[in-house]
């Protein structure tokens, strides 16, 4: 008897025991998703609002010039493309399109030379021994910690003294002959990480130094080199103090300069052109990004520091 | 032909550290030569400013007969298999091979005619079109074999090729690469090879001669027979052979050779081939050589130490005054030995003894050559 009612009370505990531990997973489960919840309304709050201009800037491009001050909301009441419209005939002889081109006849060359440029000084740095070699690199390094601002008269003069205003040659060039520290940087960081031997293979396999770079070092370096590209195209797409400085004609205008024209030219503004605009002028880059995100990390990762 | 010679070669680094100390090195025509000893002795340093791939301080490089002192790595009629491969990552293993030829200017049809004679013989056919990070170690080493191969150099150089594969897989590489050479010897090809290893089994067993370094300098260059049977010094005598030489402090004294208190007769042969009579001496005698003795006459007695059981063979250490000497016995003579005795007697066989000076290091008691 008394076995048996001690083994029930085992029992009972057991099953107590059973309950308790239930109960509290209950418990654990219940403040795990209080916490995610709460964690990703957080994030999402957060996103919105760093989101938020960009978002009221597409749905106010799709409004009438009126709405846009009189509903503070991001989804138009009357959706009109007439922002478009409008914004793409500008006030110039020229519509929005021929900015377009502009801006792609700037960017297109200097990338291309930045790409070229910047990878023969960085196999050079990381490859070869001169003499001063230390202090030409102590200088990229300097020149990287530099605000561009301070070489901006300087770089006028010689560009005007050279005749180059009002053409993009200023633009292209000093990208073309390795003038952006940052890249020459990145990459020698990246060429570093990679052992010299394939490169001391094809030494031995025939190649002198630029066959040796074009057909053995470019290919490995291919990530870092489409990083090179991609920021030097966003970078390109959205200057501004660049083509305001030396670019006069209005036919000679990138997009980022044409912005700012629909603003000077008109005394009221037409504020759903100038969004409209805007957000065309955004969508190159935003495309760009999000189809090469991957190697945008690669370059940041591989370059050591923060683009 | 294709002989290599190296006349006083040297290399210092940042006018500093003098890495190769003039070093004399023949090879001649269709030589198997493996360059061997401990990392830092500036094996790999020598093979790469032969290769060109290092520029020489001092001294005189000669391929056949052009001195290549400062000639490109692509005009001195070499090729290169690297530790790593060194394979193109980029290229398919068909590219890969291709690409000296291509550069050196052979056409298309040339190039893939050679592609496909040195895959046959490398039986690598199945890989051409793959890259070289779908391949294994040991088929990734075929192609950089392939590579050197397809070039038909005067001088293959080899740095470490084998140290990154499984010990099975190294073993059946050795035995290819020597095959390879001789098929290229019997077939009239230029086969010279200098062949840069860190491993003594693979200098014994692929070299034609060995050429033993230690800090730069030359320690020996020998067959491997000689260099195992007569060593010209202490260091060539502990690097080459496992387990390692066993080296004995004391004197000479007339026949005989005496250390602590013991005395060990040296016999008529070596004494009379002695060229001095060093006063710091040491013995020199494989563990081979050092049979363990059941009667007392002539023994040594040593405490023994520790058995390490290898399956065949036994190696007992134990030790000779102080000094840990290392003998190897037969499984059955083990399993005979009374193991109760912590005390065990070695007769020292007198035909492959050696007398060493301990302050040069030098072999007193080499055989004449010949």
């Amino acid at each position: 008897m008394t076995d048996i009612s001690h083994a029930s009370d085992v029992f009972t505990a057991g099953a107590d025991a059973l309950a308790e531990a239930r109960r509290h997973q209950r418990i654990q489960q219940r403040r795990a998703r209080i916490s995610a919840i709460l964690r990703y309304a957080i994030l999402f709050g957060v996103g919105l609002v760093m989101l938020y201009p960009l978002i009221w800037l597409v749905g106010a491009s799709l409004k009438t010039n009126a709405e846009i001050f009189a509903n503070p909301g991001f989804i138009p009441r009357e959706p009109t493309t007439e922002g478009y419209v409008q914004g793409w005939e500008t006030s110039t002889p020229y519509t929005f399109g021929r900015f377009f081109w502009n801006s792609f006849l700037i960017i297109l060359p200097k990338t291309i030379g930045t790409a070229i440029s910047c990878t023969m000084v960085a196999y050079g740095f990381a490859r070869f021994d001169f003499p001063l070699k230390k202090l030409l690199f102590t200088s990229v390094i300097a020149i990287l910690l530099l605000p561009n601002v301070v070489t901006r008269i300087p770089q006028y003069i010689l560009f005007r003294e050279l005749g180059w205003l009002d053409s993009f040659l200023p633009l292209w060039v000093p990208s073309a002959m390795a003038g952006d520290a940052f890249f020459v940087f990145m990459l020698v960081q990246f060429l570093r990480a990679i052992p010299d031997d394939m490169e001391q293979a094809a030494r031995v396999d025939g190649c002198n130094s630029w066959q040796t770079l074009l057909f053995v070092v470019v290919p490995m370096l291919a990530p870092a080199l489409i990083s090179v590209c991609l920021f030097q195209f966003m970078w390109t797409m959205n200057d501004f103090l660049g083509p305001l400085i030396y670019i006069s004609s209005v036919d000679k205008y990138p997009v980022s300069l044409a912005l700012k024209l629909s603003i000077d030219t008109t005394e009221a503004f037409e504020w759903n052109r100038i969004l409209a605009m805007s957000v065309l002028t955004i969508t190159p880059a935003l495309a760009v990004f999000f189809m090469a995100q991957k190697y945008f990390i690669e370059g940041i990762s591989a370059g050591g520091i923060k683009g | 032909m294709a002989r290599l010679q190296l006349r006083n070669l040297e290399k210092v680094y940042g006018g500093a550290f003098k890495a190769v100390h003039g070093i004399n090195l023949d090879v001649e025509e269709g030589e198997f030569m493996v360059l061997v000893g401990p990392s830092g002795c500036a094996k790999s340093t020598t093979l790469r400013m032969i290769a060109g791939l290092e520029e020489i301080t001092a001294g005189e490089i000669r391929i056949g007969d052009r001195i290549v002192n400062t000639l490109e790595p692509g005009k001195r009629g070499i090729a290169m298999v690297f530790q790593n491969y060194a394979l193109y990552p980029h290229m398919k293993v068909r590219t890969n091979l291709a690409f000296g030829l291509r550069i050196g200017g052979a056409s298309k049809a040339e190039a893939a005619k050679a592609v496909e004679e040195v895959a046959k013989i490398l039986e690598i056919e199945p890989l051409l079109d793959r890259l070289p990070k779908q391949l294994s170690g040991g088929q990734a080493q075929r192609v950089a074999l392939g590579r050197a191969l397809i070039k038909k150099p005067d001088v293959f150089l080899f740095d470490e090729p084998l140290s990154n594969l499984d010990a099975k897989l190294r073993a059946s590489m050795r035995v290819r690469i020597t095959d390879l050479h001789k098929r290229l010897k019997r077939e009239g090809m230029a086969s010279t090879v200098v062949y840069v290893t860190h491993d003594q089994t693979e200098a014994m067993t692929m070299g034609d001669r060995i050429c033993v370094m230690k800090d730069g300098h030359i320690m020996q260059v020998a067959t491997p027979k000689e260099l195992y049977e007569q060593p010209a010094n202490l260091f060539v005598a502990g690097f080459i052979g496992s387990p390692e030489m066993n080296v004995i402090e004391g004197h000479v004294d007339g026949s005989d050779f005496r250390t602590g208190g013991q005395v060990i007769p040296l016999g008529e042969a070596l004494t009379s081939r002695l060229s001095a009579r060093p006063e710091r001496a040491a013995l020199g005698i494989r563990p081979q050589h050092l049979a363990l003795a059941t009667g007392i006459n002539g023994a040594l007695s040593a405490q023994l130490r520790g058995v390490e059981f290898m399956g065949h063979e036994v190696y007992l250490h134990a030790l000779l005054d102080g000094r840990e000497v290392t003998t190897v016995a037969s499984a059955a003579e083990f399993e005979r030995m009374d193991r109760s005795l912590d005390t065990i007697r070695l007769l020292p066989e007198a035909a492959n003894m050696h007398i060493f000076d301990r302050d040069s290091g030098r072999n007193v008691s080499l055989r004449a050559q010949g």
